[in-house]
């Protein structure tokens, strides 16, 4: 299979598609932050504790929607953690996100062992199916890329619609944007900055979880110690490269994507050659890349990482 | 109504309180998960008091613990004074590590006196290489060095396995991926007979020493805090932004990279995939809790190690998942950092009338 073959193929596209899933909800919970001012780097940690929530919730016996809200709710606690250490208190944004990874993250692998002791295996739940719609599942290439996906895609699609649509039709987006770009402005006009910004994090952290429940409930059906591996991180790099526009965010998970399907794919063709190890680089060597590209010209929402304090001018 | 002003000058009770304080309520909060994990709480903590005090290698492991934590937490604390958020300490610690592995497995063949320092140097100056380039996309580029480093942690880890399954592979390793040992000349000495604390400690804690006195009392480490204050003011007045926080990175990175070789020169003898649990990311913690001074950074360390040595034998001794001692630490972090809140604001009343 050469590199045109692999491009052609919808399996290759279908896999563009599904390992992008949980970057975008990554991408579109970070910007979501961001957009009001915060930066939250509880990212990675909001993703295992999402993971092993939602994981956790389905093994006990709630449906997978159910997990879906637990994972959500999870993440919008870490996410209330981290909007108190820096709304209110106007602490170090960077500091209290990394806190709140390590807390989430610690919380979630002693929950888990604690749980689950003696297991030698990871125990397996019964994740989202590949959906299987009437007419369009069997269209050629279309059908496998698009709609052989499993419902946690396309709720993530869903999400780069709602998140733009709120953000730019909206008054409560409005107000969102206002306050990560001119919070004195936005006060004198009446509008709570404190509210905005918490809610906003509670939000966008509520999304960075979906994204971690995704690779326990619809990627893989089980929860390992290490499994986020970075997407978190490299979430946080996709959102300036996106320019914190929820389209452009789609496109650079999209492109993400198809970057990691494509090395997967390529290492059959040259694995002889070239060490593997260089494949797995990849990912993380194109997110600086990308990170690099875009810094100068990197439009911030003008009040990120000031910290704002209600009476102060 | 409630107001929250800030004090005029921290009083030096609350900069030493508030970490000590909260280290302890960080402890104490860990009571919570242990109940729920059905542990009797008080044989809990008894169980990992003796896991520290217990005896004299109990002691000497907690030192040992402890040592690539100060090497780290020097490495955070450096970079964090001049703003510049080094994150990829756990990177920069196995760059340190490969390449006291590549010099110190036969490369050369000196006398100790030779060969240890070599060893150091080289460490020191991979693990300073791997923060440099974060450091100069920063200023030359404008890019996050939180991510950037983050990243680069990742590429390095991947990178290490290659070379531990390629060049640095040790051909008598039976096929696993680890390096040829580090040749006798080039181990750091142990300290006590029987125990596996070693020099690498003593160096730590001049490190320490060092990093405090130019700190404070250098004009370079004055332009370290200066950038790190105000960044335009310190441009303002003339001082080379780009080039100190090249420097500090530099510094930073190097710190790290000897806590690489630290672990490999002085503990293990040979490089594996697992050196570091996470000694870099801890490294930000210790930091904090030292308040970034390098010589609290010593203290913090041993507290830090305390925790996970503790854990550890409690764990052993209670069957509590050892998860419990990242936690601790994570709490820990959060703790202190409500605590410089605390220390540095008071909340007072004013009536409704006052602007």
């Amino acid at each position: 299979m050469d590199i045109l073959q692999i491009l052609l193929s919808d399996s290759f596209w279908a896999a563009t598609l599904r390992i992008a899933t949980p970057l975008i909800f990554g991408v579109l919970g970070a910007l979501v932050c961001e957009k009001s001012g915060v930066l939250n780097l509880g990212i990675e940690g909001i993703f295992v504790a999402g993971a092993m929530a939602g994981w956790m919730a389905v093994w006990l016996g709630a449906g997978l929607w159910g997990g879906l809200l637990v994972a959500a709710m999870v993440g919008g606690f870490f996410g209330l953690i981290h909007a108190i250490l820096t709304v209110p208190l106007g602490l170090s944004q960077h500091v209290s996100g990394l806190g709140v990874t390590m807390l989430a993250t610690s919380v979630s692998y002693f929950t888990y062992r604690t749980a689950l002791p003696n297991v030698s295996s990871p125990p397996k739940i019964t994740p989202f199916q590949p959906l299987d719609i009437p007419v369009l599942s069997d269209l050629p290439f279309v059908g496998p890329v698009l709609f052989q996906q499993t419902a946690m895609t396309w709720l993530a699609l869903f999400m780069v619609a709602l998140v733009w649509w709120v953000l730019n039709r909206t008054p409560l987006g409005l107000a969102i944007r206002a306050v990560g770009d001119n919070p004195d402005a936005a006060d004198a006009q009446g509008l709570s900055v404190y509210k905005l910004r918490i809610g906003a994090i509670i939000a966008g952290s509520a999304l960075m979880a979906l994204g971690g429940a995704f690779l326990t409930m619809s990627a893989f059906d089980s929860f390992f110690f290490g499994m986020v591996n970075g997407r978190g991180w490299i979430s946080i790099a996709l959102v300036i490269f996106a320019s914190w526009r929820p389209g452009k965010a789609l496109l650079g998970a999209l492109l993400f994507g198809a970057f990691d399907a494509f090395q997967v794919r390529l290492q059959t063709e040259v694995g002889a050659f070239v060490p593997s190890q260089v494949f797995l680089m990849a990912p993380y060597v194109l997110s600086i890349f990308a990170l690099v590209i875009v810094a100068r010209r990197a439009e911030y929402p003008r009040a990120l990482l000031k910290p704002w304090f209600k009476g102060q001018r | 109504m409630i107001r929250i002003e800030p004090r005029e000058a921290p009083s030096r009770w609350w900069t030493i309180g508030v970490p000590v304080i909260s280290a302890l309520v960080a402890l104490l909060m860990a009571a919570i998960p242990l109940m729920a994990a059905g542990a009797n709480v008080f044989e809990s903590y008894a169980a990992m008091a003796k896991g520290i005090f217990g005896s004299t290698f109990a002691f000497t492991e907690m030192l040992t613990r402890a040592t690539p934590l100060i090497f780290t937490g020097l490495a955070a604390t450096l970079a964090f004074r001049a703003k510049l958020w080094n994150i990829g300490a756990e990177g920069q610690l196995y760059l340190g590590a490969m390449a006291a592995v590549a010099v110190g497995t036969g490369l050369i063949d000196a006398p100790s006196y030779i060969l240890i320092p070599i060893i150091l140097l080289a460490g020191a100056a991979a693990g300073a290489a791997g923060m440099a380039g974060p450091a100069y996309l920063k200023t030359r580029f404008g890019a996050d060095e939180v991510v950037t480093t983050l990243l680069l942690n990742f590429i390095i880890l991947i990178f290490l396995q290659m070379m531990l399954e390629g060049p640095l592979k040790d051909p008598l390793g039976m096929g696993w991926p680890q390096s040829e040992p580090i040749v006798d000349n080039a181990i750091l000495p142990q300290l006590i007979p029987r125990m596996r604390v070693h020099s690498g400690l003593i160096i730590a804690i001049i490190a320490a020493v060092i990093a405090h006195v130019m700190l404070s009392k250098s004009v370079w480490g004055f332009k370290l805090r200066a950038v790190g204050e105000n960044a335009a003011a310190a441009l303002h007045a003339g001082i080379g932004v780009k080039r100190t926080l090249m420097g500090a990175a530099v510094v930073s990175g190097a710190m790290a990279g000897l806590a690489g070789v630290s672990e490999v020169a002085g503990l293990r003898g040979y490089l594996t995939t697992d050196l570091s649990p996470g000694f870099g990311y801890t490294g930000i913690v210790v930091a904090m809790l030292a308040g970034l001074s390098p010589i609290g950074v010593v203290i913090s360390a041993i507290f830090i190690a305390s925790v996970f040595v503790g854990a550890d034998t409690m764990s052993r001794a209670m069957g509590v998942s050892s998860y419990l001692a990242d936690l601790v630490v994570a709490l820990s972090l959060i703790c202190v950092l409500i605590g410089g809140f605390i220390a540095r604001f008071r909340i007072t009343r004013a009536n409704k009338g006052d602007a």
